[in-house]
């Protein structure tokens, strides 16, 4: 079942074209991973299919039109984790997550309805962040910072998350620990949209793998067909070495082709 | 840690916040009390508590109410709405060193001030002198922005800041070199020195409904400034709508500060100071950290008005040159602590 769907979307960033004719259909309980190179538009579109940034086309999500639906209202529907996990304030981790309530109408951490508390308390559990609720975020290490973010995002119970980078900056292990998070979440039947530039994270996790280049969907499909040797021969410019190990797919990306 | 913790965590921390905003309740009460005591003819603070009810004497009550209550209301108001414009532009823009007199507002304001003098428009029962101070102060705060444009760094911030004040520093310089009463040049010049002496209630009707105005605007966006927290893009993504937002502040902050300017001239740094003595008391939430430090700016407004009263001296000290005085080293301490940030160009 489709849940979130965009046909012939475009968006610009100044001037300059960014998005060109991009359409798609995305079911509920899916990982799917965005990858393209450096330039690509893979922020760009999630921002546009959160509604962050005008675009042109149509963005569908669970039966309403994006255009129609009210500023609140979106927020309740994606998720939206950005670049960096940025936090300016040094607040404790629990008042961060607590802020994924924000479009429930939770706007203060101190004074959450039991109803938000449970939900935060559930983000916080399906990461692993309870312990370090009341330290500041910005005491904690790169790691457990982005199972914070990551547990903001979650309590925001909605249907779509987009992530944007969210394995950046982190050493393998968290790599693979926030990856495996996101599919425990895919598989509770929320999309989950991922940017990456790791291609072996996106071959591994992903059900559905959308390839980015230049503003246009080069290729989507399975992760074995959607980066076939020829995509990212064209689209990335690499080659590949690829395997399967513990019956997953490998790819490791090797030299200029 | 259950659903029981998590409240009980909240509630600690909420019951410390209510006693220091209390304490600084209590605090400010005291300086009004000593405020409305200290003068030429001095008052203890019961007889001061007396002649506000009506009771003491005649002469007492005329001093209490009538001459000195003025000056007590503008310095508990101006301060107020200082320290609550400061930390609502470091909330918008995550940074602590924003506050509105680096970044111009209040030496606009009394550009514009300025000019409705030296045109000789400028009567105390006129609105046009707080009208042209607002519509000032939100030029300059509105320019900042724009120029900063959106995520800008500390060191765009400052600068910006830096290049409009001193526009408006030498646009009133430039109103004060054409103008031909050596009389206006020399009021002109006081008045921007900053001062709550002889104010009335003539002056408090001029300046209080544009101060409560540009506060409750302020305090009405203080959970966006939370969402903020986690930048632009993920507030938006909240629910915020980043742009309205913007205006909002920088329409609060020119009222607050343009009807402030307008009866006291520029008083500087209370905006700076005050959130950063509250977030080691109130913590770094940015909601949580505008009444108190409404508050502090009050009480540092109130206690600085009170010291220009005692400090023996030759002639009256401005208290805007006091705020100054105090507030430029501690701005100075505070780009010693922020110098990795500043260094970096992007904070």
């Amino acid at each position: 079942m489709t849940l979130l769907s965009a046909t012939g979307v475009d968006a610009s960033l100044g001037n300059r074209k960014v998005l060109r004719d991009v359409s798609l259909s995305l079911a509920a309980g899916h990982l799917v991973a965005l990858v393209g190179p450096n330039g690509a538009g893979k922020t760009t579109l999630l921002r546009a299919l959160a509604g962050l940034i005008p675009s042109g086309g149509e963005i569908r999500i669970g039966g309403d039109t994006l255009a129609s639906l009210p500023l609140r209202e979106r927020a309740k529907r994606f998720a939206y984790l950005p670049q960096g996990h940025m936090v300016h304030w040094p607040l404790p981790a629990r008042d961060i997550v607590a802020l994924g309530r924000y479009p429930h109408g939770a706007t203060d951490p101190a004074r959450l309805s039991p109803r938000d508390m449970e939900a935060v308390l559930r983000a916080m559990l399906a990461v692993d962040v309870t312990e370090f609720g009341d330290r500041r975020v910005t005491e904690l290490s790169g790691g457990e910072r982005s199972r914070v973010a990551l547990a903001r995002v979650l309590a925001v119970e909605a249907p779509v998350i987009l992530a944007d980078e969210p394995t950046a900056s982190l050493d393998p292990r968290h790599q693979i620990d926030v990856m495996q998070k996101l599919r425990n979440v895919a598989d509770t039947g929320v999309l989950v949209i991922v940017v990456t530039h790791d291609l072996g994270l996106a071959a591994r996790f992903a059900d559905h793998v959308l390839v980015l280049s230049e503003g246009r969907l080069a290729a989507q499909g399975t992760p074995d067909a959607a980066l076939s040797e020829s995509v990212l021969a064209s689209v990335f410019r690499v080659s590949a070495y690829r395997a399967e190990f513990q019956r997953e797919v490998v790819i490791v990306p090797w030299a200029d082709v | 840690m259950s659903v029981q913790d998590f409240a009980l965590a909240a509630e600690v921390a909420a019951r410390r916040r209510w006693s220091a905003t209390a304490a600084l309740l209590a605090l400010v009460v005291l300086l009004v009390v000593l405020s409305l005591g200290i003068g030429p003819v001095r008052l203890s603070p019961l007889a001061v508590i007396e002649a506000m009810f009506g009771g003491g004497s005649d002469v007492a009550q005329v001093i209490v109410r009538e001459i000195r209550l003025p000056r007590t209301i503008l310095a508990f108001a101006i301060g107020g709405i200082l320290g609550l414009s400061g930390a609502a532009l470091q909330g918008l823009l995550r940074n602590p060193l924003a506050s509105p007199s680096l970044f111009g507002a209040p030496q606009s304001a009394a550009f514009g001030a300025v000019l409705v003098i030296a045109l000789g428009l400028a009567d105390v029962r006129s609105y046009a002198l707080p009208v042209v101070a607002i519509i000032a102060a939100f030029g300059s705060v509105f320019a900042l922005l724009a120029i900063a444009g959106r995520n800008a760094g500390l060191l765009i911030l400052i600068l910006a800041g830096l290049a409009i004040s001193s526009f408006a520093g030498a646009a009133t310089a430039l109103v004060m070199n054409l103008s031909s009463n050596p009389f206006v040049v020399l009021e002109i010049a006081f008045w921007l020195l900053g001062s709550l002496e002889d104010r009335s209630f003539q002056h408090v009707a001029l300046a209080l409904p544009f101060i409560i105005a540009g506060a409750a605007v302020l305090l009405s966006q203080a959970s966006a400034f939370r969402a903020l927290t986690l930048g632009e893009e993920a507030a938006q993504s909240l629910g915020v709508d980043v742009g309205r937002l913007r205006l909002y502040v920088i329409t609060g902050v020119a009222l607050g500060v343009g009807g402030a300017v307008a009866v006291t001239g520029t008083i500087g740094f209370i905006g700076l100071v005050a959130p950063h003595l509250m977030r080691p008391v109130i913590g770094h939430d940015p909601a949580r950290l505008l009444v108190p430090s409404a508050l502090t700016g009050s009480a540092l407004l109130l206690a600085a008005d009170i010291a220009v009263r005692i400090i023996p001296s030759t002639s009256d000290i401005k208290v805007g040159v006091l705020t100054s005085i105090i507030g430029v080293p501690f701005f100075l301490y505070l780009i010693m602590r922020e110098r990795r940030a500043l260094g970096g160009g992007v904070a």
